[in-house]
């Protein structure tokens, strides 16, 4: 298939990342942001680039949208009739591209507006999606889902990020939260599906980094019933959030503190008993879900973004605020590409999450639903 | 005249040049096979058993082991040992006894193991400048935390974890009875335990009063003797361990003659001095995985369900299934034992042959446990044959939670692997209760070399953690992509779930 890896191995990369948001909702194309991550080109080498946008299906908010890249058109009827038995499919169209010398070997790239039906009893209708992407993902050759959230989407490609997001027309999009991605694979393949962001429902991960305990991390979550197919260490980070999040309802600063646990002489030596004791049970439990080696991420989720560095901050970020905004990035230049004169310009430490939200009621899909769960 | 037609292993060679004719060697060799005729000579009946406690205490330095150069006609079946074994069979009529763990040479699956190390795009850590985090828990841990936004948006836990072992470095003392080992050697290790912030285990021959300041450290064993267990022990150990099998002797009980039970022994047990202990071989109250289940909780009723309840079993074919249902059956901690396990005393033919190696069954149990989903409802505890921290980082990275060791502990102790331990004449005060011999090993000194030896492993664990670019322990354990194989067959990678070296 056209972009599978050759290699049935997992790609490790070093690469450049980006991420804005407006905690008001105001909404800007993505031109800036294309320019923003263009000036960290040499935190990439041309074999992956990508972008995060949310909000940009005003329209369909209330719909799942799945982006699915195919090898060919058998992989296509294949997941479309995947998808018809289980969604009603309300609308569904090729993403638009426009033709781009540097984007080689497109793959079919459509889209689909999807509402759930015969959910199982037990399970909610995010279980029900998350098992028709895993489903469409390991089981149709020459099939991936690359982004299955609502009211977002993900645009990714083999390319410098500039090329792709000229060749997705990310101009055309109006998003109150923009995450890019520049990629430096050490496994010099190509295929489009290992590029960044990786997605699950509402989530996407823009990542700089290896995971040194990847295959821990995969077989604790092959416990939970998701499958790592991409090849790509970051998909972990994904599925790790979407469990404890989601599935665990863990706040995410406290999920942050299971994935880049704090160092044990600072739990013990932590005079917050309440802190303490929940971080001490947090290590005890997720163990296996702590994550190891060097990474930065950018995760979007329905109501925010959220910055966070390995437990020894071994690969870099910093953050920056101007009124309602929020950037993130690799490089401190590439912040002042979108903002010339942040307010305020910082250094997050290791292991402590930088996290905006948006304000209540901007976001009517994601937001919403995850406020609502909360309340349960 | 030698009465045996089985020739010497062994022989003594004394320079009589060297030798000052102090008698120290004859009189601390605890086989007798020493005696002073105008010259130290090998005993003409009793033989060396390569003990080399003489050859240490020797203040010149004159004496030299060497295995007896006699020759058997070579033959590839019928190999020197077995036409021995057969030999002295034929003499006693009687089950050929070994001590210490399988010696065949099956092969060891961890010196086909090789470690990953990180280059370039994964920095590696540095130990000494950076923390590296070893603390592991052992214990039932639940699926998730709960959690609750309280007062000004401050998270506060709702859930709770079951009781659990805090270890500071992953290495448990594995269980050996004040019976199978003298009670300096067993308090040496209760010693060390306490000062590394480990365990150490009575095994199954309770807890002497001596000992109990050592409680708070102690797993203390439950087994088909039930010698030594009463209300007070059970409360005063750290976790309560079942013990159903051993690794050296699956399926077998354990024979503690009478002439081993001395007042000391009589009292910590509970039986009368000189009687014979006899471990059954099954527990005369579990027939089934459901009356395993019972006695489980019997003993968290017992213990007010303050601390974990582990079951040991020895590694045989179908250990997975067997753990899945342990765990099922409520166990919080599950302690492998694998073939090459040591032993104070066990038929030759069970000790090499029965079984299988922990390699695989550490692999098959931690890949079972994660299929049903319950791999965090017990932790697993592996042994039978750690030998360095090497094997240690190995079994961690298949899938174990921490490992026990005995025979790397004996051997800081003084052992030397004689394998004479159901002789009860070890010279170096380990496996013997003859109070002259015994009074050789001191507890402090004792203490200090196992300690040493768990620390000089524990700083090897740190190194190759950071090698491997992670800073905490529990980023290697299970992580089975860090282990590449070399020379094992597609069907054992496939069990270890490792890929060949160069994939």
């Amino acid at each position: 298939m056209l972009f599978r890896s050759r290699y049935d191995e997992r790609d490790r990369g070093a690469c450049g990342l980006m991420g804005w948001i407006s905690r008001k909702g105001r909404r800007q194309n993505g031109e800036a942001i294309l320019e923003a991550i263009a000036n960290m080109h040499e935190r990439g080498n041309g074999l992956g680039g990508g972008f995060a946008a949310y909000g940009i299906y005003p329209d369909w908010a209330d719909y799942y949208c799945f982006h699915v890249m195919y090898g060919d058109e058998r992989a296509k009827d294949q997941t479309e009739e995947l998808l018809g038995q289980r969604f009603e499919v309300a609308h569904f169209e090729e993403i638009p591209t426009r033709p781009h010398p540097a984007i080689k070997n497109e793959p079919l790239l459509w889209r689909y507006f999807l509402s759930p039906k015969d959910v199982a009893e037990e399970a909610t209708e995010d279980d029900h999606a998350v098992a028709a992407v895993m489903d469409v993902n390991a089981e149709i050759d020459g099939a991936f889902v690359f982004s299955s959230g609502k009211n977002m989407g993900a645009f990714k490609a083999v390319g410098y990020p500039e090329e792709v997001g000229q060749f997705f027309m990310v101009e055309h999009y109006e998003a109150y939260i923009w995450t890019a991605h520049a990629r430096f694979p050490t496994n010099t393949q190509a295929w489009w599906g290992g590029a960044h962001p990786f997605c699950l429902l509402d989530y996407s991960v823009v990542h700089n980094g290896e995971i040194s305990s990847y295959g821990i991390n995969r077989r604790y979550l092959e416990m939970y019933g998701y499958r790592c197919t991409l090849q790509t260490d970051t998909e972990v980070m994904v599925y790790l959030f979407d469990l404890l999040v989601r599935r665990h309802r863990l706040p995410f600063e406290v999920a942050c503190d299971a994935v880049a646990a704090p160092f044990w002489k600072n739990i013990d030596a932590d005079e917050d008993e309440d802190r303490r004791r929940l971080r001490t049970m947090l290590r005890q439990v997720y163990a296996s879900a702590m994550v190891n080696g060097p990474f930065a991420i950018v995760l979007g989720f329905g109501n925010g973004m959220l910055g966070l560095c390995d437990r020894i901050k071994l690969r870099p970020m910093v953050a920056a605020e101007d009124g309602d905004e929020l950037y993130i990035s690799s490089e401190e230049a590439a912040i002042h590409v979108m903002c010339p004169e942040p307010e305020r310009v910082w250094m997050p430490k290791a292991g402590q999450p930088v996290v905006g939200y948006l304000d209540e009621g901007v976001a009517p899909g994601g937001a919403a639903r995850v406020a609502a769960d909360r309340e349960e | 005249m030698r009465q045996s037609l089985v020739p010497r292993r062994f022989k003594q060679v004394i320079d009589h040049q060297k030798c000052q004719r102090c008698k120290r060697c004859v009189q601390a060799c605890g086989f007798d096979a020493l005696v002073f005729e105008g010259q130290v000579t090998p005993h003409p009946e009793n033989e060396c058993v390569a003990c080399h406690y003489c050859v240490a205490h020797c203040p010149e330095e004159a004496i030299t082991i060497v295995e007896n150069p006699l020759r058997y006609r070579p033959h590839d079946a019928w190999t020197a040992d077995i036409i021995m074994q057969t030999t002295k069979q034929a003499e006693t009529g009687g089950v050929l006894l070994s001590g210490m763990g399988n010696d065949r040479p099956w092969g060891v699956l961890w010196d086909h193991l090789c470690l990953d190390a990180c280059q370039v795009t994964n920095p590696s850590i540095d130990p000494l400048r950076e923390p590296m985090e070893l603390r592991t828990y052992l214990g039932r841990k639940p699926d998730a935390v709960e959690v609750e936004m309280g007062p000004e948006g401050r998270p506060v836990v709702t859930s709770t974890v079951p009781p659990q072992l805090q270890l500071e470095t992953p290495v448990l003392f594995a269980p050996m009875s004040f019976g199978s080992i003298s009670l300096h050697a067993q308090k040496a290790l209760a010693m060390a335990a306490t000062e590394l912030g480990t365990y150490w285990s009575t095994g199954e021959g309770g807890l002497h009063p001596d000992l109990y300041e050592y409680s708070d450290r102690a797993i203390v064993q439950c087994a088909s003797g039930r010698f030594g267990v009463h209300e007070q022990y059970l409360q005063a150990g750290a976790a309560v361990e079942i013990k159903i099998g051993q690794g050296a002797k699956p399926g077998i009980g354990g024979h503690l003659p009478g002439r081993k039970v001395t007042s000391a022994i009589a009292e910590t047990r509970g039986i009368p001095e000189g009687s014979d202990a006899l471990s059954p071989a099954p527990h005369h109250d579990i027939y089934s995985i459901e009356d395993l289940r019972q006695l489980i909780y019997a003993l968290k009723e017992a213990t007010e369900y303050r601390v974990p309840v582990s079951v040991k079993i020895a590694a045989v074919h179908n250990v997975a299934a067997i753990a899945s249902g342990i765990v099922r059956a409520g166990a919080d901690i599950i302690y492998l034992d694998g073939f090459r396990g040591g032993t104070g005393a066990a038929p030759t033919a069970i000790r090499n042959h029965l079984g299988i190696p922990i390699e695989v069954a550490i692999a098959a149990v931690d890949r079972r446990l994660r299929q049903e989903g319950i791999r965090n409802e017990a932790s697993l505890v592996a042994a039978g044959s750690i030998r360095n921290s090497a094997d240690l980082a190995k079994a961690i990275a298949l899938g174990a939670d921490a490992v026990a060791v005995a025979t790397a502990a004996l051997i800081a102790l003084g052992c030397h692997m004689c394998q004479q331990c159901p002789t009860g004449n070890c010279s170096w005060g380990i496996c013997t209760q003859r109070p002259e011999l015994v009074r050789r090993l001191d507890p402090a000194w004792g203490a200090e070399r196992a300690a040493n030896l768990i620390r000089g492993w524990t700083e090897e664990l740190k190194e190759i953690l950071g090698a491997l670019g992670v800073n905490a322990l529990e980023s290697l354990r299970g992580s089975r992509d860090r282990l590449r194989a070399v020379g094992l067959d597609d069907k054992t990678r496939e069990i270890l779930d490792v890929k060949a070296a160069g994939e």
